[in-house]
């Protein structure tokens, strides 16, 4: 085949397109992902008791908020990563700004609290119910956003991965905390924090095979 | 004739909105350089024309089938610029030659040489078509080949209006990443 002839066929009837479509429709990923994510906690899992008590919804709420901290810029990042050329224009130092913020608080908060008391603020009961759960349910953000992500075009597999698995591991924490009961700064710190990373380091991982095009 | 990211950038514009004179003048114009950069860089590791004609073509088919991830507010040269170098390094790692013979490269490279020198590439567009499902290969026979409207083509075949748009549209994803694949199992024969 000649290149002119591909030129002739490729500029023949071309449809206009809507650029703003690559936003909306991850954006649209992401709220389906959180609404799955929050389905499945709410119906398998159960909310944890007493959710309508402020002792309980408030530390939920607080949770949910430090997750948004890194859901927001993460997500800005994955649509700018979804064009190619634009990993240029995405910082990694960025994004682990509020990891280093939630890792400084929870030095400061085991700082401030007798040593004999570490161990159940780390170790609370819910620790591997956490671990486990987090990264689970975190595989259908994953797969649905991988799925819109492909329909764009990365050009550095691995880093657009990283922050989808990112995102999927923030939207899974949002759902998560409206059933765990782990509520010290350290155990968010450690647990959710950890099993983000777990997710992101996976999405690195998994992004040159599942988002090649 | 040297391009100029300005002149690209409206042609891009035009195109996105429907323009289908300016596109093919874009197109047209991004072969050349594209030829010549794949030239250029396949040399440094004894590869011919043939096969930097073929990336040229596989990079104007990934422009077309992913044009939506361009934003008309962005420069055009460093998003075309990525899709080239992608698609080289998918190649050089496919064909098992080193990926590190690519240079950093920033978008002027692409612009700074254009080879107007067209060969016949190693894909055959028949054969190409009839590996898509029937479908996104009518839909593309009628509006692409045969150059009739959406709504000829819809008449044509029974199809819907919408149903034709994404066949196509569907269709060239599916082409620009067939001949990846399909250069991967010829050279390995």
């Amino acid at each position: 085949m000649k290149t002119d002839e591909l030129i002739e066929m490729l500029s023949t009837n071309v449809e206009p397109v809507d650029h703003r479509h690559i936003v909306r429709s991850i954006r649209l990923a992401i709220a389906v992902g959180v609404a799955a994510t929050v389905g499945i906690v709410f119906f398998v899992l159960g909310p944890r008791a007493g959710l309508y008590s402020e002792s309980a919804w408030l530390p939920a709420l607080l949770k949910i908020a430090a997750t948004l901290l890194i859901l927001v810029p993460s997500s800005i990042y994955l649509v700018r990563s979804a064009r190619p050329g634009g990993e240029h224009s995405t910082s990694t130092a960025l994004i682990a700004l509020p990891f280093a913020a939630i890792m400084v608080l929870t030095v400061l908060s085991l700082t401030f609290s007798p040593s004999s008391h570490w161990k159940g603020a780390i170790l609370s009961d819910e620790w591997l119910e956490c671990v486990i759960s987090i990264p689970l349910i975190a595989i259908v953000p994953f797969v649905v956003i991988t799925w819109v992500v492909r329909q764009m075009a990365p050009t550095d597999l691995a880093r657009t991965g990283a922050f989808v698995g990112l995102v999927a591991g923030c939207v899974s924490s949002i759902g998560y905390a409206f059933h765990c009961a782990g509520d010290t700064v350290p155990f968010f710190a450690l647990w959710y924090g950890g099993t983000i990373a777990v997710c992101t380091f996976a999405g690195w991982r998994l992004g040159p095979t599942l988002l090649r095009w | 004739m040297v391009s100029t990211e300005a002149e690209l950038r409206g042609l891009m514009r035009a195109g996105l909105r429907g323009d289908a004179a300016a596109y093919r003048a874009l197109l047209t114009r991004l072969s050349a350089n594209l030829r010549a950069y794949y030239k250029r860089r396949l040399a440094r590791v004894g590869r011919g024309a043939t096969e930097a004609e073929d990336l040229t073509q596989e990079a104007l088919m990934a422009i077309h089938a992913r044009r939506h991830t361009y934003d008309p507010s962005a420069p055009l040269m460093p998003w075309v610029q990525a899709i080239a170098r992608y698609k080289l390094i998918d190649h050089l790692r496919q064909t098992r030659a080193s990926s590190l013979d690519v240079p950093i490269e920033s978008a002027d490279d692409l612009l700074a040489q254009d080879d107007h020198v067209g060969i016949e590439s190693a894909y055959d567009l028949k054969r190409l078509l009839n590996t898509l499902p029937d479908k996104m290969r009518n839909a593309i026979q009628l509006v692409k080949l045969d150059g009739l409207s959406v709504a000829e083509a819809a008449n044509r075949s029974g199809m819907t209006e919408s149903d034709i748009k994404i066949s196509v549209h569907r269709g060239f994803k599916a082409l620009a990443s067939s001949v990846a694949r399909k250069r991967h199992v010829n050279e390995n024969r």
